[in-house]
């Protein structure tokens, strides 16, 4: 499968990564060539298989509705690259 | 003291006090200290946090209230596995400064039972790789070859133990991440099955594939690290239930009976031949102790790289959405807006194969391509478990090589990725049936250089190819790394 | 001539759930607290923790599917949403595409006393975002992630809608619903129950639809009476222009009355969803099932006709008093005091009803206690009280939730049935007022009236009024 600029555009709006020129042309390749190789897998006949997320049977796991965390806000900041006022602070998000 | 010494070894002679935790704390720090700009197979030593644990862990055992077999041995943690306080970066740039406030479930349970954590291990980029040349700390290298790869991803764990600076160590295996080092530096590693340890505080790449597991000298050490991390928890809904997690019961040398069966497709186009040789010694081996070993077809080999690479990117494109420059971790200097603040973050803070995974991962979910990539390796995948499920009705274990070849050299695979992707043949298709797998030493080709032995188990039936793999490890004597040896260490 | 347009809507609707933690952790759900003090690192997005689903979650859910006639997907999962947001912590909301928990439901809705079904498409779980707070100081952005992994239902509608007043109804009947299940307070205001509306137009008689818009920030009924009617207007203008419409998603901006497209080059609007591999399937047995259906609570169009029943209140009453759970829940616990049903009604109808409007609050809002409305209608029918100093009590229980009897008692409202005393005074209001005095013995009856007035001026309204009127005449 051929790779386009714009799909390497569109991906890359989907996955919030912005590449160089070079870094695109490279990319156009690398997955042209790696779809080009899973595209192996249509060789399989796979109607009627249906598709497994999880081997095993596990089902049903759940918590019970009780409150286990209290207030832990300087831990969960602590690693913030900016933070204001107890809440992380990011470039503005309103119009 | 003699560095080349068991986890489980050490832990005894603590107990006898033949030897003191910060003795052996310090012996291994030092270790560390002298090899560590050969081998860089750490991202953080904490020398300092480690002294200080060693004579907390020294009194709880002199109090009897420590009393495990790993009580006061040292440890290497993966630098994917958080830990309360310490510099956790998956080696990545992204998460240069991340200092994590919770520890993985795994690592807990080792702190529980008395382990001194000395470091955190090199890795592949958020464990994308086989060779640990993705790190942004830059590479690890093979103790046995200061001038090849120690494999990966968790190749800084493999080489750690390989040399010496640790008895042993935690990695985790997403496609053969555990095996495949410990195959490439002469160690024994097992990648237990999917749901058996705990996933909390692994930072994931492939939720669904990925799994933590002990690299050690031997068969026993691992069996005993095994016995103490594995278990439900309520903090991950993918774990499982206590079942047949006696594994140290298993470490007996009889194998009469017992069927082991070796798929052919295994031993195909790619194999290295002294690789082959030195793998169906070891099925030689075993058939001389009284296993019945059979050769069979187990079908779709050759599909699993590619289900793999689909779901693996699909599954970390979405979890390393994460890294965003908001809540932790690296934010580039500049930027105009939110959405160029997210790009210029990203762009730089991973490298370019984890950005390469994740283009991949994101284009197969993408709107009219989900089916036709994700759904169909979805699909696939449970083709493949049903292979191994119909070869598991006539076997007891599968017997095979970890990998086509042995150490590479470094910057030998990094140009072709697909190339490197097919060095994972024989592991990935264990995480995609999320069974449990065995690596160990069988051997070593001309240039010296270790060949690993894999074996494959039914699910939660680690027990058996622990017993497997112990049978077959008193066939043959520990060989110490050419690294130590030469430098007299 | 100009074509007849239809009105084509269909509605999401997110309500929050009403546990007592996050759907997929252990933190609070409780409004209000300082910025990111109900927050841990799973609701964070911190690298290596991991979600468990909350079981109640699903209980709730269950009992919402169930009161909207759905079917109930017995293997149902969760998929990952993904897209970049700073209120989305993982940059992935933990939503269900593939196999939402419910599906094929209906709600009757009535409208002018036309009755009609509204489809209802799916009901899935998911969790909430956390609050974005504009700080103008530094002009960016702050999150806060309290709110972040609260469990929602995501109720989608068909296309079944027509006008506002059906939309409303629609709401009305959803609200009342999952309020008497007890599975969410649903406050538009407050942002538990949140409406997107889907909107298209169609010329009467057509049976394909016509490009849909997604409208966005409707915080009451009104706003989204308001939205709807400008942006079925936006979409005939431009239809009538010869232009089309946009399948786009739009922002009410309640204030200024239009919308506006949030359209971005950033925002692909392509989600990726895949089955969540952190989480286990549900597998929902009959058992499990039934259990929640044994526990349903009698829902409104069964209390209002019980009402008219068993305590004879008219419809109309009966339906006001069922129109919120919180009305019904003072009603019943009221009489469950053995107050008159009909008394209690009064009291609810007439003054709750009045100082509600005057407040401008709803009927959730309400605090007052069941003990105190009963004490208050044992003190009227003891006629310790008369009905003005009761009228001006019950708005001291409906503000402040008082005790009636310390009330009266330190405030000395009880009526005064001292023979003596009120013979005294009305003794002196006689003396007072000569003039009216005459009238009423000339005939004119209706000068009691105010003689009784000034008596009960004079006695501060505390006299039984029985009583002031039969000593006047005999004084007269």
């Amino acid at each position: 499968m051929q790779i386009t600029d714009e799909t390497i555009e569109y991906v890359g709006i989907l996955a919030k990564l912005e590449l160089s020129d070079e870094e695109k042309e490279q990319a156009k390749k690398d997955m042209s060539n790696m779809l080009e190789y899973v595209g192996k897998l249509n060789e399989l006949n796979t109607e009627g298989v249906d598709p497994m997320s999880h081997t095993f049977s596990v089902h049903n796991v759940f918590r019970e509705d009780v409150v286990t965390n209290g207030d832990d806000r300087e831990n969960m900041l602590a690693n913030a690259p900016e933070k204001k006022d107890g809440a992380y602070k990011v470039p503005r998000t309103f119009d | 003291m003699d560095l080349n010494i068991t986890a489980v070894e050490l832990g005894k002679k603590i107990k006898n006090k033949e030897i003191s935790v910060v003795e052996a704390t310090t012996a291994f720090l030092d270790s560390i200290e002298k090899k560590e700009k050969d081998i860089n197979a750490f991202v953080t030593v904490d020398r300092e946090g480690a002294l200080k644990r060693a004579e907390e862990v020294q009194k709880l055992i002199d109090d009897g209230i420590l009393t495990g077999p790993l009580a006061g041995v040292p440890v290497a943690i993966k630098d994917n596995m958080c830990i309360d306080g310490m510099l956790t970066t998956c080696s990545s740039k992204i998460l240069s400064n991340f200092k994590p406030t919770y520890t993985a479930t795994a690592v807990e349970k080792l702190e529980t039972a008395g382990a001194v954590i000395v470091g955190k291990t090199n890795m592949d980029e958020f464990a994308m790789g086989s060779t640990t040349e993705t790190s942004y700390y830059g590479e690890t290298k093979n103790p046995w070859d200061l001038n090849r790869v120690p494999g990966g991803s968790s190749g800084g764990s493999a080489a750690a133990v390989a040399a010496e600076e640790v008895p042993y160590a935690l990695g985790s295996d997403t496609g053969g991440s555990i095996r495949q080092p410990a195959g490439f530096c002469g160690v024994t590693g097992i990648k237990p099955t999917y749901g058996r340890v705990s996933r909390y505080g692994l930072i994931a790449y492939g939720s669904s594939l990925d799994q933590i597991g002990p690299l050690a000298k031997d068969v026993t050490d691992c069996a005993t690290i095994l016995e103490i991390i594995c278990g439900k928890d309520d903090k991950d809904s993918t774990s499982v239930k206590e079942t047949e997690d006696d594994f140290t019961s298993a470490l007996v040398d009889d194998v009469k009976g017992m069927k082991i069966g070796i798929p052919k497709d295994y031993f195909g186009e790619g194999l290295e031949a002294e690789v082959k040789e030195s793998v169906m010694s070891a099925a030689k081996a075993l058939e001389a102790k009284g296993a019945i070993v059979e050769e069979f077809d187990l079908s779709l080999v050759e599909y699993a790289i590619p289900a793999y690479y689909i779901i693996a990117s699909a599954e970390a494109s979405s979890n390393l959405e994460r890294f965003d420059g908001v809540k932790y971790g690296y934010r580039t200097g500049e930027y105009s807006d939110l959405h160029n603040m997210y790009k210029k973050t990203r762009s730089e803070g991973f490298g370019a194969e984890v950005k390469r995974r994740i283009m991949l991962g994101s284009f197969v979910l993408s709107s009219g391509y989900f089916d036709a990539y994700y759904m169909k390796a979805l699909r696939t995948k449970a083709l493949i478990k049903q292979a191994f499920d119909k070869a598991f009705e006539k076997y007891d274990v599968i017997l095979g090589p970890v990998a086509p070849t042995t150490a590479l050299k470094l910057g030998e695979s990094l140009s072709d990725p697909i190339k490197m992707y097919l060095g994972d043949i024989y592991t990935v298709s264990v995480n995609l049936a999320g069974l449990p797998g065995i690596s160990l030493p069988c051997g070593y080709d001309n240039k010296g250089l270790p060949i690993g032995l894999q074996l494959l188990g039914k699910h939660f039936d680690e027990k058996s190819i622990i017993r497997a793999a112990y049978a077959f490890e008193q066939t043959r004597e520990y060989k110490r790394p050419a690294f130590a040896v030469e430098r007299g260490l | 001539m100009s074509k007849v347009y239809e009105t084509v809507i269909g509605l999401e609707v997110h309500v929050e759930l009403a546990t007592k933690t996050k759907i997929f952790c252990g933190c609070s759900t409780a409004f209000g607290g300082a910025p990111n003090t109900h927050t841990c690192p799973v609701c964070t997005g911190m690298p290596g923790s991991l979600p468990v689903l909350n079981k109640e979650v699903v209980n709730k859910a269950i009992a919402v599917g169930l009161a909207t006639n759905c079917t109930i997907t017995q293997n149902c999962k969760f998929d990952r949403k993904n897209y970049f947001y700073p209120d989305n912590p993982q940059n992935y909301q933990i939503s269900q595409l593939y196999y939402p928990i419910c599906r094929n439901g209906k709600v009757e809705i009535e409208v002018e006393g036309k009755k009609k079904w509204i489809g209802i498409h799916e009901i899935h779980m998911e969790e909430d975002a956390g609050k974005l707070i504009h700080d103008p100081y530094t002009d960016s952005s702050l999150v806060d992630f309290n709110r972040s992994g609260v469990p929602l239902i995501e109720i989608v509608s068909e296309p079944d809608m027509r006008s506002a007043e059906e939309v409303i109804a629609y709401l009305d009947k959803l609200r009342t619903t999952i309020q008497y299940l007890g599975a969410s307070d649903c406050k538009l205001n407050e942002g538990s129950m949140r409406a997107d509306v889907n909107l298209s137009i169609r010329e009467v008689g057509a049976t394909d639809y016509g490009t849909r818009t997604e409208m966005k920030n409707l915080n009451s009924f009104k706003a989204i009476a308001r939205a709807i009617e400008n942006e079925r207007e936006r979409q005939i203008d431009l239809l009538e222009a010869g232009e089309e419409v946009i399948q786009e998603t739009r922002r009410w901006d309640d204030a200024k009355e239009y919308s506006y497209a949030m359209r971005s080059k950033e925002d692909a609007q392509d989600y990726r969803y895949f089955p969540d591999p952190d989480l286990v399937p549900i597998i929902i047995s009959d058992e499990w099932l039934e259990e929640v259906r044994e526990k349903q609570p009698e829902f409104r169009e069964e209390k209002k006709a019980r009402y008219q029943e068993e305590y004879g209140l008219p419809e109309y009453d009966a339906d006001i008093l069922t129109g919120t759970k919180k009305l019904a829940d003072i009603f019943e616990e009221t009489i469950a005091l053995d107050a008159n049903p009909k008394k209690v009604s009064n009291w609810l109808m007439v003054e709750t009803m009045r100082l509600l409007k005057e407040k401008e609050m709803d009927a959730e809002d309400l605090t007052f206690s069941a003990v105190n409305l009963a004490k208050l209608i044992k003190l009227t029918d003891s006629q310790a009280i008369n009905s003005t100093v009761a009228k001006e009590v019950f708005e001291k229980i409906f503000d402040e939730n008082i005790d009636p009897d310390k009330y009266v008692e330190e405030k000395g409202l009880k009526t005064v049935n001292d023979e003596g005393a009120l013979r005294a005074t009305i003794e002196k209001v006689i003396a007072e007022n000569p003039q009216s005095v005459d009238d009423y013995r000339n005939g004119k009856e209706k000068a009691i009236g105010f003689l009784v007035g000034q008596t009960m001026k004079a006695m501060k309204g505390k006299a039984n009024p029985g009583m002031v009127n039969q000593i006047l005449k005999e004084l007269l």
